[in-house]
């Protein structure tokens, strides 16, 4: 069964059968203090090689984006908006007399992940198995499997997949990588890695189920303290994804964070384009035979 | 917090989850202003004009917690007569002598029983005849390193007190007078932050205080890194105290220290002048054996508990020499190292430069990156005959003779350098058993997780050797000046990797009994502690920590097993107590001030104190007791007197004594600053340490001229990413590429104003050096106005070095810093001071001396810039 048309439980769909409830990270954007513990952690606990010495001069990002070797990225967002409507302003710059260039301002943060979506197209168009669902939901790459055939890399609609570079000495040079969600840990019953090291339960991992439910009462909690831009992102099973195992809140649009306002599974359009290649195929061969016929006639 | 303590810091998201307001009062934007509710900008260095505000708001709003500050605090003690302050000498206390640059204090005293009490002009006489009296004897030349923490001795159990507030001769008014200049007007002209801004930080500060609420006030150890530092923490202590936030649960002054375990390295002390429990260290000159030293730390008639010093200080000379120690040599009390003067870090760096020092042990410090004027730190260095340093990586002061700048401008040539450098791989505390203590006074024990690698060795192991050798080398030596270490206990169980037993230290220190039916069994309270050589220990505060033999620190119950105080996480000094001073946390008749912030009280049935926490208090001492007069002690202490370590049982908003630049904090702008002092004609703190020499030139600050020259202030700071100069941080890829360049943070309009580039290149100038940056422009940086003109702040994080070791290296922010100190603790002001900025790299070589040169030129910098301490105008 392709999994464009899995139902809700992916794991169940992969053919687990009475396996553990499906795991989520939930990532409250609001709580993060910008530690860049997650980073480091993923990087310890998953021996992901450091990789680059680069200021980016973006803010206090220099790890830029996900990729091969950077499974968790926080990213600094410095805006010129107030973090809510309220008498308290977040600066001290109601003054009249306020210095030239002073203004509201707001620093976001936000550690992303691979979103272990439910329709994972890189799943799907993954030739050697490499790339498996586990018992968990989540989605991972068995590095000793995967021939580095890089069809993964553009199937992703956020970018997450990427094939190691290096030489031999390099960790799983050559074949692609992303975050394993602690498959690891998660069989030894531990909790992942960067939401353990987390301080300020900005992540936080359990039951997709209850992550959800909790991240709904945080989102209303958050409008009746004024913050009015907080949203989820993710948490929907009616997207283009069949909503995502790891799902955050915002505190402005996707774009702002460098995530796709709308994802949709590459694959989605799969059965029908075939459909439609078959279609096409088949009155191309219609039309060969209508005019050999013809010649013959 | 969040930028420093990130760990630390979900302690106060939890807070913020249940609904406490957080306010962020810090020249840039962090991590920590993120997610506060206010954050306000404010320019370096004129915090006591802020906090000076806030304490003339509380007065003239009557917003005081009235109750609180009549009962336990010395708002109504009258000050003797002699007193003149700021208000009347325009920004300098009496007692100054401007040809030292120092204070004498003895006009800062209470009014005493001996004073004529009728009135102020009569005081003078008498005081001045007092003799034989010691407070008249530590009046003079008395630096506060020469004190433990109990400052000089007071007998304070004689002063007069009005209840009613009014005398103008008390604190309170004292206070009002000081502060009355210190308006939201002065605010937004000194500060830069406006005045609704600080309106909403008052409003929230009052509201969020009294008996149902408190407010904590918490600070990491930048704030004390100001010629004015300890008076900056001094502020706050007023506010606390005026609103009631001491003592009492949510209150309190945090301070968050710099490592893991610095409070447990002043409790048992790096520092020169401190021995272990905040004794003070031997003064050479000032007595002669060890009764004179006992007096000189508190005399019998002033109340609280240092008057049992003496049982403290036998003690831990019975724990450092046995039976050696005894009554008839005053327990080897002439072992003990005697100072002489300020051996702290800077001074000894001048030392080194001077040849007066011939070696050095650095253990987990960077100076060459750390302190403030590196190229002085790196020159003395180069002085020295040999140099030990102990740490987990090639830092660069274990390798500045080979690479540091000072290679490439020409100024050190490696082949001249004869310092010999020992450098010795140390375990990380991951690699061995001990104890970190926290910034509330909690020893959490460690234990070793894996073993450390190759050569490295534990701090312990390391002392635990070097002992030994010297003692092999020394015992059949004869000389009194070996008996020190021939005397020495030395004795720790070692491991069979040569590692001696952490927990036998620590037993050590926690004391034990020698004689009697309890010899052999470990002390559980140092109130057992005896002066006549039958107990041992190695720390009056920490006893207890091992009391039933049970190491109390390795507790790790989980807080829902146990009360919200969470007494059996750890082990906290003294015995036990979360919070200091708690007894205030109780009404003046023993009854919580609500049952909100119900902490420990007074049980009329079973006529003791208790509660959650462990009483800080005589336990069975009634809250109506009151002592004969004259009583000295913890029996002097009266009922109401909830501050036992301070020898009038009260809660210090003026300190009568122990302070070496004034018994209250008055703002004087830093020692390099763009401004004149807009408040007193004293331009910067009159009794500043500073050592005026060719490496340690200064920036003009008004009213010299030259200021222009360098017209911009800048501070240092912390990331997240990295650890102080970087030996944990820098050698670590995965750290290392989250931050890999050193950098400065400029606002949008100073870029503009000087053509600076996101991503690009800076150089920053002050009279030192010259450094280069990569520039990051930010909205978190916010040019401020002050005194009608836009001020530019420049930030810099200060954890890179020059050197070929570290994973990432670069300029050191350190560098551009002259060395100017609080009087007080000899703290270097390394959180504000001016400099200039150009686009572009620095020049290199020789060019980059020239350069700097050349703005010294301009400036017209000698070595006499910035030294003269008293600001010429119209003081008397």
């Amino acid at each position: 069964m392709s999994q464009v048309d899995a139902p809700l439980d992916p794991a169940a769909a992969a053919g687990w059968r009475n396996g553990p409830k499906r795991k989520g990270f939930f990532t409250d954007t609001s709580l993060c203090i910008g530690c860049k513990a997650c980073e480091v952690a993923c990087k310890e606990w998953n021996s992901v090689p450091a990789d680059g010495l680069r200021m980016l001069g973006s803010s206090y990002d220099n790890t830029g984006a996900l990729g091969a070797s950077t499974w968790r990225h926080v990213a600094f967002i410095e805006q010129r908006k107030p973090m809510r409507e309220l008498p308290v302003r977040n600066t001290a710059t109601t003054t009249a007399e306020r210095a030239p260039g002073a203004h509201d301002f707001r620093w976001l943060m936000s550690s992303d992940v691979c979103k272990h979506c439910t329709h994972a197209a890189c799943l799907d168009v993954c030739p050697t198995g490499a790339l498996m669902r586990s018992e968990f939901g989540t989605v991972v790459i068995q590095a000793d499997v995967c021939n580095g055939c890089g069809y993964c890399v553009p199937a992703c609609p956020f970018g997450v997949i990427e094939r190691r570079e290096g030489d031999r000495t390099v960790l799983n040079a050559g074949v692609a990588q992303k975050c394993t969600f602690c498959y690891d840990r998660l069989g030894a019953g531990m909790v992942p890695a960067c939401a353990k090291a987390c301080p300020t339960e900005s992540i936080q991992f359990g039951d997709l189920d209850d992550l959800r439910v909790h991240a709904a009462q945080r989102v209303s909690a958050l409008h009746d303290d004024g913050v009015a831009d907080a949203r989820l992102y993710g948490e929907d099973e009616s997207d283009g994804i069949g909503g995502a195992g790891a799902f955050f809140l915002l505190l402005d649009e996707p774009e702002v964070y460098g995530l796709p306002p709308d994802p949709v599974v590459t694959t989605r359009d799969l059965p029908a384009m075939w459909r439609g290649a078959a279609i096409a195929g088949a009155a191309l061969l219609a039309g060969a035979a209508a005019a050999c016929a013809g010649r013959r006639s | 917090m969040a930028e420093c303590h990130p760990v630390g810091f979900q302690w106060v998201m939890e807070a913020k989850a249940r609904g406490a307001k957080v306010i962020h009062v810090d020249p840039r934007f962090t991590r920590t202003s993120a997610l506060a509710d206010l954050h306000v900008p404010l320019r370096a260095g004129s915090d006591i004009v802020f906090l000076g505000a806030i304490i003339n708001h509380i007065l003239t709003t009557e917003s005081y917690f009235r109750e609180y500050v009549v009962s336990y605090t010395n708002a109504a003690t009258l000050i003797n007569g002699d007193f003149r302050d700021t208000e009347d000498l325009d920004g300098l206390f009496s007692g100054y002598a401007a040809d030292k640059g120092t204070y004498d204090p003895a006009t800062w005293r209470y009014l005493d029983s001996r004073d004529q009490t009728d009135s102020g002009s009569g005081v003078s006489a008498n005081a001045k005849s007092r003799s034989g009296g010691r407070a008249e004897a530590h009046a003079h030349h008395s630096p506060g390193d020469e004190f433990g923490s109990g400052g000089p001795p007071l007998e304070q159990s004689r002063v007069h007190r009005d209840g009613t507030l009014q005398d103008p001769r008390c604190v309170f008014q004292v206070l009002k007078r000081h502060y009355a200049r210190y308006t939201p007007d002065k605010v937004q002209e000194v500060c830069g932050v406006a005045p609704e801004a600080f309106a909403q930080v008052c409003e929230a500060v009052i509201a969020n205080s009294g008996r149902e609420r408190t407010t904590a006030w918490v600070y990491s150890v930048g704030w004390t890194q100001h010629s004015v530092g300890v008076q900056y923490i001094r502020g706050a202590a007023i506010i606390q105290l005026l609103l009631g936030n001491m003592g009492r649960p949510g209150g309190g002054i945090l301070a968050l220290r710099g490592h893991a375990s610095i409070q447990g390295s002043t409790d048992i002390p790096t520092l020169f002048n401190l021995l272990p429990g905040y004794l003070p260290m031997p003064l050479a000159g000032r007595y002669n054996d060890l009764a004179g030293y006992l007096e000189s730390i508190a005399s019998q008639e002033q109340k609280g508990f240092w008057t049992a010093a003496d049982t403290y200080v036998v003690s831990l000379l019975k724990a450092w020499f046995g039976d050696a120690a005894t009554a008839e040599n005053d327990f080897g009390f002439d072992w003990l190292p005697w100072i002489n003067g300020d051996h702290s870090t800077y001074s000894t760096a001048m030392d080194m430069l001077d040849d007066k020092v011939e070696g050095f042990f650095l253990l987990g410090q960077n100076p060459a990156v750390g302190s403030a004027n590196g190229k002085l730190q790196r020159l003395a260095m180069a002085h020295l005959k040999w140099l030990v340093v102990r740490d987990l990586n090639m830092i660069e002061s274990a390798t500045f003779w080979k690479d540091g700048p000072e290679i490439a401008t020409g100024e050190l040539r490696t082949a001249d350098i004869a310092t010999e450098v020992f450098f010795l791989p140390a375990a990380a505390h991951t690699e061995k058993d001990g104890t970190f203590t926290q910034t509330q006074r909690m020893l959490q024990w460690h234990h070793k997780a894996v073993d450390p690698p190759g050569d490295a060795r534990s701090e312990l192991h390391f002392f635990h050797e070097l002992g030994r050798a010297l003692r092999a080398r020394l015992a059949s030596s004869a000389a009194q000046r070996d008996a020190p270490l021939r005397n020495l206990t030395w004795d720790y169980p070692t491991a069979a990797d040569g590692e001696p037993d952490a927990a036998a230290v620590l037993r050590e220190i926690n004391g034990r009994h020698l004689a009697g039916e309890r010899a052999g069994e470990l002390l559980s309270t140092f109130a057992d502690m005896r002066a006549d050589g039958s107990t041992a220990g190695g720390c009056w505060i920490y006893t207890g920590v091992f009391a039933g033999d049970v190491n109390q620190a390795a507790r790790r119950k989980p807080g829902g097993e146990q009360s919200w105080v969470a007494p059996e996480w750890g082990w906290a000094w003294p015995m036990n107590r979360r919070i200091l001073y708690n007894r205030a946390s109780a009404d003046p008749e023993g009854r919580p001030w609500s049952a909100r912030k119900a902490y420990v009280w007074w049980d009329e049935e079973l006529s003791r104190w208790t509660g959650h926490d462990v009483p800080d208090f005589p336990v069975t001492k009634a809250p109506s007791f009151r002592p004969e007069p004259g009583t000295g002690g913890p029996a002097g202490l009266a009922g109401d007197d909830p501050f036992i370590m301070q020898s009038d049982g009260k809660g210090w908003l003026y300190a009568p004594s122990g302070l070496l630049d004034g018994p209250l904090p008055a703002h004087y702008e830093p020692i390099e600053s763009p401004l004149r002092n807009a408040l007193y004609t004293q331009q910067s703190n009159p009794a500043r340490e500073t050592f005026p020499r060719a490496q340690n030139l200064g920036n003009p600050s008004p009213p010299e001229p030259g200021s222009d020259v360098f017209p911009f202030v800048a501070t240092t700071y912390r990331l997240t990413e990295h650890h102080t100069a970087g030996g944990m941080s820098r050698w670590l890829p995965y750290l290392a590429e989250l931050q890999p360049e050193f950098f400065c943070e400029v606002s949008p309009e100073l870029a503009s104003q000087r053509n600076l580039e996101n991503g690009g290149w800076a150089t920053i100038v002050t009279a030192r050096t010259a450094i280069e940056a990569r520039v990051l422009v930010t909205d978190r940086l916010v040019p401020l106005l002050v005194a009608g003109r836009v001020i530019h702040q420049v930030g810099l994080p200060y954890h890179w070095g020059v050197g070929g070791s570290a994973v990432v290296s670069g300029d050191s922010a350190n560098d551009l810093l002259g060395i100017g100190l609080d009087p007080n603790v000899h703290i270097q002001e390394s959180k504000a001071a001016s400099c200039d900025i150009q686009p572009g790299r620095r020049p290199t070589g020789q060019a980059l001396l020239r350069f700097v040169e050349d703005y010294r030129r301009r400036a017209g910098i000698t070595v006499d810039t910035g030294v003269t301490k008293m600001t010429p105008g119209e003081q008397p």
